[in-house]
């Protein structure tokens, strides 16, 4: 299965085939997206703490906002909408989504799998492009007379159709880079679930998949099914954008009677609320496998886990009314999307309590990405409880479109799904580039991560049921949040630091790719498939079809002597 | 990358005895299939909720298009004989068929060119109404669906043309069939949702 022939450049690293070399690619433009993203957070924080202040120089006030009409360097009101709307959309789609699905979902399924490569080589790097495409049409939107996008991340109408709607192209120009990232998902998860259906090892089945693959797999169906809806809903949003119809448009300003805009809200969130499943999923898995690697012990409830996962990703399907309870919804709808998305805490529940049972009297060790994965449990235990205040009607209606939703999401997504992401990182680094992530500036990156983190979101939360609301541009503007503006400040400051240990993290990332301690072939002794192939991993992975003999979590087995961990091809000496 | 298809098929493998292309495509079929339900509900949740909404046959020409679903049909024929001529190896047959099909979904796009070009000059345009813009957007999007069928097939006739396909190798032209006959019933729920009902 090797290709032994010589590759140019282009071929190996640009227009690669390579399954792994994908997966880099689109870690690299997910890391990218992640600072460019979180820049903007830093200058929302600034802007809601010292507003109509010009920037600092270490926000690069010298550079930005130059012919701003407030005045040099300063955020406006229409600059701050643009600084939101683009921040959730980049950090939602251009950033988690490459680096856990596109990264991670390419490096690993094959090697997990013990397959040679993905099904569609072609496909997969089509997908990339198709990435990088869309990418270069959002960044393009920055360059329009009026700026980018500022509907917000949901772009609901009528603050995204030209009628009475934000003036500007942005939105145009946002819909499109959406779309083609939609189709590079699509590409994704078509070759992902037909990888994972054909490309198995003998004797991997399902039931020995690792649940990052497992979380994988389950994300790429939910990829397949919903992501084609939101496209609908796209094309729906872009005619109304360009070709002058009104579907979305109602009220005195429609000139074409007959639009819905709360026909976009609901063709949003049948895709949004699986989104947030498809993003957490690969975290999930991820954070299952390396609790058990660095508890040196078999995944407690490993069957119980991929099941809850499932169901999961079933009941995701039918809950997205609970984002819409206030749009004057029949209260027996709400109910029933209340106990729907309330059923989903069963799951959550379980797989959290076979997380808790798997460190259970294991021997912990506490590396960098188990400091990661644990920590997701902190958050993630959090993000569902605050959940449960947003998927209840009676206390939903209260904190509907405060920072208590903000909190709660970036518990969830910010917290979980990156802190997941992370973990993967520093994880499969070795493996990836050959070289080990520096654990020195890991530790500090995670402890200056984990703390000025749940400042952050914790006191959104705070604010969030004080009455902040989410969008506002100027909160020292009103009475009722003067008494929790000291905290506004002080999350403003914990968020400054956070954004600065990520400088930390990008350059231990490129510090460890050069001058990193080169990696052994399987530094965390883990069990897993991808941790038996050689370094640099050859093209075609495996020298030989590994034969699967053993679960995805084979640690401290009593007959084991001179090491606590077997190869899923390993069989059990006798 | 056809070492792909050296690949073993895995035993017990749910899905029979189905390529690996076959299985993509099946997924992209479920996937074209779930946007076109997305338009289709989101023009039933639009009709639902607009004030008038033309009766059918009212504005639309549903004799002509009736014709079009049929030659749609046919041509799903016409695409099964292509693949039945292979099977037994009749490289002329293939080629025969094929162009037969292609031909089929050339006359059905003109046919919808036209219907366009009448509705135009008679100012029925995309932003005349909800009705003309859900109109559109739908029978626009299956007529995409069937540009891109007839550069499918001529694709694969090419490749034909070439001598690719033999008696043990048509795995090709039964994954176009696929895309084919889906974009043919897809146009069926279309054709019944739009004109009929």
């Amino acid at each position: 299965m090797s290709n032994s022939h010589e590759q140019s450049f282009w071929s190996k690293y640009i227009f690669s085939l390579d399954h792994k070399v994908i997966g880099k690619q689109f870690l690299w433009l997910g890391i990218f997206f992640l600072l460019f993203g979180g820049f903007q957070a830093m200058l929302i924080r600034w802007s809601l703490s010292n507003n109509m202040e010009p920037l600092p120089w270490w926000l690069l006030g010298d550079f930005l906002y130059q012919s701003s009409p407030v005045g040099a360097g300063i955020i406006g009101p229409d600059a701050y909408n643009q600084l939101f709307t683009m921040h959730g959309t980049i950090m939602i789609f251009w950033a988690i989504t490459p680096i856990l699905i596109g990264a991670f979902g390419n490096f690993c399924i094959p090697l997990q799998i013990g397959a040679p490569d993905m099904v569609f080589p072609k496909l997969n790097m089509i997908s990339f492009w198709t990435m990088f495409l869309a990418s270069v049409v959002l960044l393009f939107s920055y360059l329009l007379p009026e700026g980018t996008a500022a509907g917000g991340w949901t772009s609901y109408p009528p603050l995204s159709t030209p009628v009475g709607g934000i003036p500007g192209q942005g939105q145009t120009m946002w819909t499109l880079a959406l779309t083609l990232a939609g189709t590079s998902t699509l590409m994704g998860a078509i070759n992902y679930i037909t990888t994972i259906v054909r490309l198995r090892a003998p004797g991997m089945d399902y039931f020995k998949m690792p649940l990052t693959t497992w979380g994988l797999f389950l994300t790429s169906i939910l990829n397949a099914l919903f992501v084609p809806i939101i496209a609908a809903g796209l094309i729906i949003l872009l005619l109304d954008n360009i070709a002058g119809t009104q579907f979305l448009v109602a009220g005195s300003k429609a000139t074409i009677p007959g639009g819905d805009p709360l026909l976009y809200q609901h063709v949003f969130w049948i895709f949004g609320h699986p989104e947030v499943y498809i993003l957490i999923l690969p975290a999930w898995g991820i954070v299952s496998d390396l609790l058990s690697v660095f508890a040196r012990k078999p995944a407690f409830g490993y069957k119980v886990t991929a099941i809850c996962m499932c169901t999961i990703t079933a009941l995701s399907g039918v809950v997205w009314g609970h984002h819409m309870y206030t749009t004057g919804m029949s209260p027996l709808l709400g109910k029933t999307f209340m106990f729907l998305t309330l059923l989903i805490s069963i799951p959550s529940s379980i797989f959290f309590l076979n997380w808790l049972g798997t460190l259970w009297k294991g021997a912990l060790k506490f590396d960098v990405p188990m400091l990661f994965a644990m920590s997701v449990m902190w958050v993630f235990g959090l993000g569902g409880l605050t959940g449960l205040y947003n998927a209840t009607i009676t206390s939903d209606i209260y904190l509907h479109d405060t920072y208590f939703v903000v909190g709660h999401f970036h518990y969830t997504m910010a917290a979980s799904v990156l802190f997941g992401g992370f973990a993967a990182i520093y994880f499969w680094f070795p493996k990836m580039f050959g070289r080990d992530l520096d654990p020195t500036m890991g530790k500090i990156h995670f402890w200056g991560s984990f703390i000025p983190l749940n400042l952050v979101f914790f006191n959104m939360m705070v604010m969030g049921y004080a009455g902040h609301h989410r969008r506002i541009f100027d909160p020292s503007e009103f009475e009722f949040l003067k008494p929790v503006l000291g905290l506004n400040d002080f999350m403003t400051t914990s968020a400054f630091i956070l954004g600065a240990v990520q400088v930390l993290f990008a350059f231990n990332f490129v510090w460890s790719l050069v001058k990193g301690k080169l990696a052994e072939k399987n530094p965390w002794g883990a069990a897993t498939l991808e941790w038996t192939v050689d370094h640099p991993i050859p093209h075609g992975n495996f020298s030989a079809t590994p034969q699967v003999v053993n679960g995805p979590h084979e640690y401290s087995h009593p007959s084991l002597k001179d090491k606590d961990w077997l190869a899923q091809s390993e069989p059990l000496p006798s | 990358m056809n070492q792909n298809q050296a690949l073993p098929i895995p035993a017990n493998d749910p899905f029979g005895k189905a390529t690996t292309g076959k299985l993509g495509m099946w997924l992209f079929i479920i996937i074209d299939g779930l946007s076109f339900a997305g338009l289709l509900i989101a023009g039933a949740a639009l009709r639902a909720s607009a004030p008038s909404w033309p009766a059918a046959g009212e504005l639309l020409n549903i004799p002509l298009t009736a014709f079009n679903t049929f030659l749609l049909i046919c041509t799903s024929f016409t695409m099964v004989m292509a693949l039945n001529a292979i099977q037994k190896g009749d490289q002329a047959g293939l080629k025969k068929y094929l162009t037969y099909t292609m031909a089929g979904g050339l006359i059905f796009l003109g046919i919808q060119v036209y219907e366009y070009y009448h509705f135009i000059v008679n100012d029925f345009l995309l932003n005349t109404s909800i009705y003309s813009g859900v109109f559109y957007v739908t029978t626009c999007f299956h007529g995409l669906h069937v540009l891109s069928g007839v550069i499918y097939i001529a694709c694969i006739l090419y490749a034909a043309s070439k001598g690719r396909y033999s008696a043990d190798n048509w795995d090709h032209v039964e994954i176009l069939g696929l895309f084919w006959h889906f974009v043919d019933l897809v146009w069926i729920l279309v054709f019944t949702v739009i004109y009929l009902i």
